[in-house]
């Protein structure tokens, strides 16, 4: 159909921007997340189980796609129905939206990378006040990291509907993350298949060199026993099923037209069914692996504010007591506590509420997913490392490589098909389309540069995509099945790669994907529903730490 | 008579240093936490190098270059190691005012810490607050720099691939017209055989 159709130089180009494309920022700052709150090593059970009943056969289903109809989604379902372009366009749509808020990330990295090459880290002292004799008060209250992340980076207002200006540095940060974007896609194929190789290795190679020196820090192993303990009865819990289908749907990416992107500039003959499965198990296990570093980074950091908090009840009671330098240490304290209420009570008494209860359990329960992990949690435990900026800038460079190889996969999805598209693509040449496309969205962008703009990007992260996605989902599986008919895609598919579908996929795709995809689709809207009111995280200089808001 | 005078001179001498006494300040040393095993002993040595350096600080205000190591008293001195301070005048009888002492001290805290090889945290003394170091701000600050490199290359990078793009297009398409070209003179060359043949009954057309 069209002659000059772009294609992969080599298969491993292929796989390696579907990698690059499915590892992104979720295997990181999510996964970890959901295994603190669902119990643990037993997360593993329900996250695997719904990797082989829904992540490996809907992959495969758009890969299959396009690859046969060798067209971007709205042509390819097109293709496959006149009455189905609405969903290539629903998927085009989601794309948009989400490259719109996704890249802001990037430019926090950017932000964070060129602070990093700053001794002290900026983060890690505060700011002193106006007489000098002391820090800045909303410095005090929160951390320097959190500081740094609300006040220096976002300049955060106390609710969303104070818009505030833009901020110019983040602006000029994203207006440098769409360049870099525009100059990876700006050849298409040709430029985006030498690229992926770097965004999708460059972050394994960091997250190697984290991985031992994560597991070589001191109290690494108190995050790691933390995490990996099984609580089996959180098996029983139903939101822990429905978080890791939602897990493993969102972070394959299905549903917003990238992957028939990609697959559309296959080889007719390339065996997708291998891809398929080398895609998806590398993405499981790079958000295991992700976890084993983030855990012990967490064991780490936890590990120290249990020691600082020892210390600073060992430096008041020295204090208060006069106790001798050094006489009071983590192994003595309670025997000494007890002594000192017993032989000075009325002093003792006097010094009490001042005392902090420490604890270890509690340092490792502060589960933290999303910005607030990237940002805060691990400038935290980097802080603290020794050759800080080195580990600093190695993270931040990590963070961009996965937000990159993310974004060319969402850019992939709008500009396939509008180049595909005889119409457009006779006026513009394809540089001009993707610069087209990216000053759009840069434009748009700079609401998240704001000052309130990291509530809209909350907001977008967590309702943009996902009714949409599962709806979208759900009418390719029903379409591809039904509406195309299942015994005319599997002589499609033999008819192209050689291989028989074996009878695994036939199953998924004709009852159980879909059935669990509508089940996650109701629990969604039924949530929404009972939810009611929706509301935001606030940071609000005067009431410090974070507020829940309303819209 | 001389017991008594001596009574009396250490009775006004405890007076005047006290814990809470007016003008007093108190100070606190952890010797251990700064220096580890280094850590040297507390005793009457170390006591009377303090006094002379508060004396030091004191002689460095305008007014009281008279003030001598005797007018400096300690007292409670704790295990700590913590103890209490005054400044007397010359007289002996008075205390001098906090306020002197205190922007005394903080003119010098540099010169007290080194002395004990100590610092700001590990040498206290309560109620004057030391002066933080400002932070070293560049003129131009760093991020900035490297935001501008890297945004340098990136439209360096950017430029270069779409000018290439433009001129391979250019080619390609003065390649197309010459191909094209000599498409056209290789059929006008055809229809002209064909005129003669198709003069001779061949058949009208197959193009």
């Amino acid at each position: 159909m069209d002659e000059a159709r772009p294609l992969w130089a080599t298969p491993l180009q292929f796989v390696f921007a579907c990698i690059s494309y499915a590892v992104g920022l979720g295997n990181v700052w999510r996964f970890p997340y959901l295994c603190q709150m669902y119990g643990g090593g037993s997360f593993l059970v329900p996250y695997i189980i719904m990797l082989a009943v829904e992540g490996m056969p809907l992959l495969y289903l758009e890969l299959a796609v396009g690859q046969r109809m060798r067209q971007g989604s709205i042509g390819a379902w097109r293709t496959i129905s006149p009455y189905l372009s609405g969903v290539g366009v629903a998927s085009v749509v989601v794309s948009f939206f989400l490259s719109m808020y996704y890249n802001v990330i990037n430019a926090w990295a950017f932000w964070y990378l060129f602070h990093s090459f700053q001794d002290p880290l900026p983060w890690s002292v505060c700011p002193l006040n106006g007489n000098r004799t002391g820090y800045d008060e909303e410095c005090e209250k929160a951390s320097s990291t959190q500081y740094f992340w609300y006040r220096k980076t976002l300049n955060i207002s106390p609710s969303i509907q104070e818009s505030g200006a833009v901020q110019w540095e983040p602006a000029l940060c994203l207006i440098l993350a769409w360049l870099l974007v525009y100059l990876c896609i700006l050849r298409g194929t040709e430029s985006t298949g030498k690229v992926v190789y770097f965004t999708a290795l460059l972050p394994y190679c960091v997250l190697m060199i984290y991985l031992v020196r994560g597991l070589t820090l001191h109290g690494a192993t108190n995050g790691l026993a933390y995490m990996f303990t099984p609580k089996m009865e959180q098996l029983a819990n139903p939101k822990a099923w429905i978080n890791a289908a939602t897990q493993i749907f969102f972070s394959l990416g299905l549903g917003f037209g990238s992957l028939i992107a990609f697959a559309s500039y296959n080889e007719p003959s390339n065996d997708c069914q291998k891809h398929t499965v080398i895609v998806s198990i590398i993405n499981s296990s790079t958000s295991i692996f992700a976890s084993v570093v983030t855990f012990s980074i967490y064991g780490f950091k936890a590990t120290f504010n249990y020691e600082s908090c020892l210390n600073k009840v060992i430096l008041l009671l020295t204090n208060s007591f006069d106790l001798e330098d050094g006489f009071l240490t983590v192994s003595n304290l309670e025997e000494v506590k007890s002594y000192l209420a017993s032989a000075y009570p009325s002093k003792y008494s006097e010094v009490f509420p001042q005392i902090k209860n420490c604890s270890l359990e509690s340092e490792l329960e502060t589960a933290v997913q999303g910005t607030g992990l990237a940002f805060i949690v691990y400038t935290e435990a980097i802080k603290n490392m020794e050759v800080s900026q080195l580990w600093s800038v190695l993270y931040f460079f990590m963070l961009l490589m996965l937000g990159i190889g993310s974004m060319l996969g969402n850019t992939a999805a709008i500009l396939t098909p509008l180049t595909d598209s005889k119409v457009i693509s006779s006026y513009l040449p394809k540089e001009a389309i993707s610069g087209l496309v990216c000053l759009v969205n840069c434009a748009i962008g700079l609401v998240f540069t704001m000052e309130a703009g990291n509530y809209w990007f909350d907001i977008f992260n967590d309702y943009a995509a996902t009714l949409s996605l599962l709806l979208i989902v759900l009418v390719e599986t029903v379409a591809v099945c039904y509406l195309y008919g299942l015994r005319r895609f599997e002589s499609d598919l033999k008819a192209m790669t050689g291989h028989a579908l074996n009878w695994y996929w036939k199953a998924m795709w004709g009852g159980v994907s879909p059935l669990l995809i509508i089940s996650l689709f109701v629990f969604y809207l039924s949530d929404y529903i009972i939810t009611g009111t929706l509301q935001y995280q606030a940071w609000d200089a005067s009431q410090i730490p974070t507020v829940r808001k309303q819209l | 008579m001389l017991w008594l005078l001596f009574f009396l001179v250490t009775a006004i001498h405890a007076e005047l240093c006290q814990p809470d006494a007016e003008n007093a300040f108190k100070v606190r040393l952890s010797l251990r936490t700064a220096l580890g095993d280094k850590a040297y002993a507390w005793d009457t040595n170390e006591e009377y190098l303090f006094k002379a350096m508060v004396a030091f600080s004191m002689r460095r205000v305008p007014n009281r270059e008279a003030t001598e190591i005797s007018h400096v008293l300690l007292c409670n001195v704790t295990q700590r190691v913590s103890f209490w301070f005054v400044v007397t005048d010359p007289s002996r009888n008075h205390t001098l005012p906090a306020v002197e002492v205190q922007s005394a001290i903080r003119m010098n805290r540099n010169r007290i810490n080194n002395a004990f090889f100590l610092n700001d945290q590990t040498l206290e003394f309560l109620r004057i607050p030391s002066t933080l170091a400002p932070p070293t701000d560049p003129s131009v600050p760093i991020w900035i720099i490297i935001f501008g490199v890297v945004f340098c290359i990136v439209i360096v990078a950017t430029m270069l691939l779409i000018l290439s793009g433009i001129r391979q297009r250019r080619r390609s398409a003065s390649l197309e017209f010459l191909q094209i070209s000599g498409t056209r003179e290789s059929l006008t060359s055809l229809g002209a055989s064909c005129l003669t043949s198709c003069l001779h009954g061949a058949p009208t057309s197959n193009l």
